[in-house]
């Protein structure tokens, strides 16, 4: 997959307006020396890194470099693995999300999630949505809150329907949809997608890709990906983790952080420039 | 050249032709066990039909016993008894078993969830006339029998029956969804009560309709909870009510050799419920994994 790179040059998308000037963004999330460990392994290690409001902010590296793993301590999805450990800040608007006191609910229903492998609930279409908006007392307007979701997730034309039918019987391109909308029904403040398209086929790959361009003007974006022709293509600044071999194994470290065409087309480290160019080993 | 043919030779040799016939007896003994098996409940069911088949009747559904000698009288007030207590029990075992269930494998830490599964397989495992007496002791000394006694005695019995079905069909529930309903900010318990249990249904009513069909053949812990009662049908769960199996057994004992064919009938009537019960468990549960495998 990743050598792909090497064959055909990687398009950056050309009708992205510029993103804005480093001095106007606002960073949502700023980690400071973030080390995530599993046991007592780190699996990514110090990591700083401000991701800013409204940007599509890509992270890329190969397999095992802590993708995830970085991904899930910004919304405290950590905590559900009991050996998972978190040193370092999380800083959200200013505040540590590890800090005393901090509800890890509360946490989450500002920064939602989409997963690799799409998870719609065993319900119906309609209640996917509906039910996180009931958990969260949004009752108010339910059926045009979900009809909302399903829009800006373009799933609304194929569902309208069939909002009573059973989830499971969706494509998994269309499910995934559902778990976007799900998620952005509750109107978070930030969306985590965790390689929302690996499992999809290309038409469905291309559908998710197009809204995220959408979603970025109402929500602050954080995508996971390892397919580099789609970070090129949907985000504004990628993050380049790589894994730092040492004596005990190794782990993910941030390697070169900047507005996507620079790291696509002139990465500082050798070792970005490495893997765009699919020289990496 | 003739070496060469024996060493790629395709047709078995002595030892090849041992093995399989070993493999043979093998293969033939343990079908003939699952035969055997089979063999003796279908022996069991028949010869229960066949001399209890006389005594069924439109009356023995629904009149109560007749004095020594009289014909007709029938098990109404036992069926009638064993309805009630047994539904009392399962109301009793069932939110309790599941808030077990949820406890042991959605809150707890790992190592007081294994120690509840002990504690649950031990309960599983104690013989029913303990708990009999041990509920003689704690709620009927002193007070006398009730059918809700009775009820309290086998919902400890199907109590760990339902916590561990439900455990295990919690474990299938994919971490994925747990993890779906936590991202969009639902606290632990409400992820539990709105996508987890939902989710696990069907397998939570696997295991009640096999705890009910357990429950409903239960002797002993009636003996001493509820078995000293009137011959007349009644509902009232304070009262002291006859039931199935405890009538089967005051019939096998009487003199009168129409109270035997009632017995057998009785017992006809007991096999088939549990039968049909545990059957309609097994289709259930099929169903139900089919549903979570999508
Ligand atoms: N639940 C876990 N328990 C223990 N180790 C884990 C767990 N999840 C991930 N890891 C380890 O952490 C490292 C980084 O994994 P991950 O974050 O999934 O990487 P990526 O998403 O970049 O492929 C890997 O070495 C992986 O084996
Ligand atoms: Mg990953």
């Amino acid at each position: 997959m990743d050598t792909m790179g090497a064959v055909a040059p990687i398009e950056i998308a050309q009708a992205r307006e510029a993103p804005l000037s480093a001095s106007d963004r606002e960073a949502v999330f700023e980690t400071r020396g973030l080390t995530v460990s599993y046991g007592k392994a780190p699996a990514v290690s110090n990591v700083d890194l401000p991701i800013y409001r409204n940007l599509v902010t890509a992270i890329i590296g190969p397999s095992g470099c802590g993708k995830s793993t970085f991904l899930r301590s910004l919304n405290r999805m950590n905590d559900l693995i009991p050996s998972a450990k978190v040193d370092g800040e999380v800083l959200y608007h200013g505040q540590n999300i590890y800090g005393d006191g901090v509800d890890p609910v509360e946490v989450r229903r500002r920064i939602g999630m989409v997963f690799q492998k799409p998870n719609p609930f065993p319900k119906s279409i309609y209640d996917n949505v509906a039910w996180g908006l009931r958990v969260l007392g949004m009752k108010d307007d339910l059926d045009g809150r979900v009809e909302r979701a399903l829009t800006q997730a373009a799933l609304w034309d194929e569902v309208k329907n069939r909002l009573k039918k059973g989830a499971f019987g969706l494509s998994g391109g269309q499910q995934q949809r559902l778990c976007l909308a799900r998620a952005i029904a509750v109107e978070p403040d930030v969306v985590l997608l965790d390689e929302p398209a690996s499992a999809l086929d290309p038409i469905a790959t291309t559908k998710i890709e197009d809204l995220m361009h959408e979603l970025k003007n109402e929500y602050t974006l954080v995508i996971v990906t390892h397919n580099m022709q789609q970070a090129a293509r949907v985000a504004d600044m990628t993050a380049f983790f790589t894994l730092e071999r040492t004596e005990s194994g190794g782990h993910g470290v941030l390697v070169e952080y900047d507005e996507t065409p620079k790291i696509f087309t002139q990465p500082d480290d050798k070792r970005t420039e490495g893997y765009v160019t699919g020289r990496f080993g | 050249m003739a070496v060469d043919a024996a060493r790629f030779s395709l047709t078995p040799s002595p030892r090849t032709r041992r093995r399989k016939l070993i493999n043979v007896l093998m293969q033939a003994l343990a079908t003939l066990a699952a035969l055997a098996a089979v063999a003796v409940l279908a022996l069991v069911i028949g010869s229960v039909a066949q001399r209890g088949a006389s005594a069924l009747s439109w009356d023995f559904f629904t009149k109560t016993a007749v004095t020594f000698g009289q014909s007709g009288g029938g098990v109404a007030n036992a069926l009638v008894g064993s309805l009630v207590i047994v539904a009392l029990a399962t109301a009793m075992a069932v939110p309790v078993g599941i808030l077990i269930a949820l406890y042991v494998s959605e809150f707890a830490p790992p190592r007081i969830a294994d120690l509840s599964r002990l504690v649950l397989d031990v309960l599983n495992g104690l013989p029913s006339i303990i708990i009999g007496i041990f509920v003689f002791g704690l709620l009927v000394i002193g007070s006398g029998q009730a059918a809700w006694k009775g009820s309290f005695a086998l919902a400890i019995i199907m109590l760990p029956l339902i916590a561990r079905a439900t455990q295990e069909v919690l474990a299938l529930v994919p971490s994925s969804l747990r993890e779906g309903a936590l991202a969009l900010g639902a606290s632990r318990w409400r992820t539990v009560l709105g996508v987890v249990l939902p989710t696990s249904l069907g397998g939570i009513l696997t295991g009640t309709v096999l705890a009910i069909a357990r429950a409903a053949g239960e002797t002993a812990p009636l003996l001493f909870t509820t078995s000293i009662a009137a011959n007349a049908v009644t509902w009232d769960p304070r009262q002291p009510v006859l039931s199935i199996p405890y009538d089967i057994f005051i019939l096998s004992e009487s003199a009168d050799p129409a109270d035997h064919a009632r017995a057998w009938a009785l017992g006809f009537v007991l096999i088939s419920f549990v039968l049909v019960t545990s059957l309609t468990a097994r289709l259930l549960l099929v169903r139900y994994r089919k549903k979570l495998e999508g």
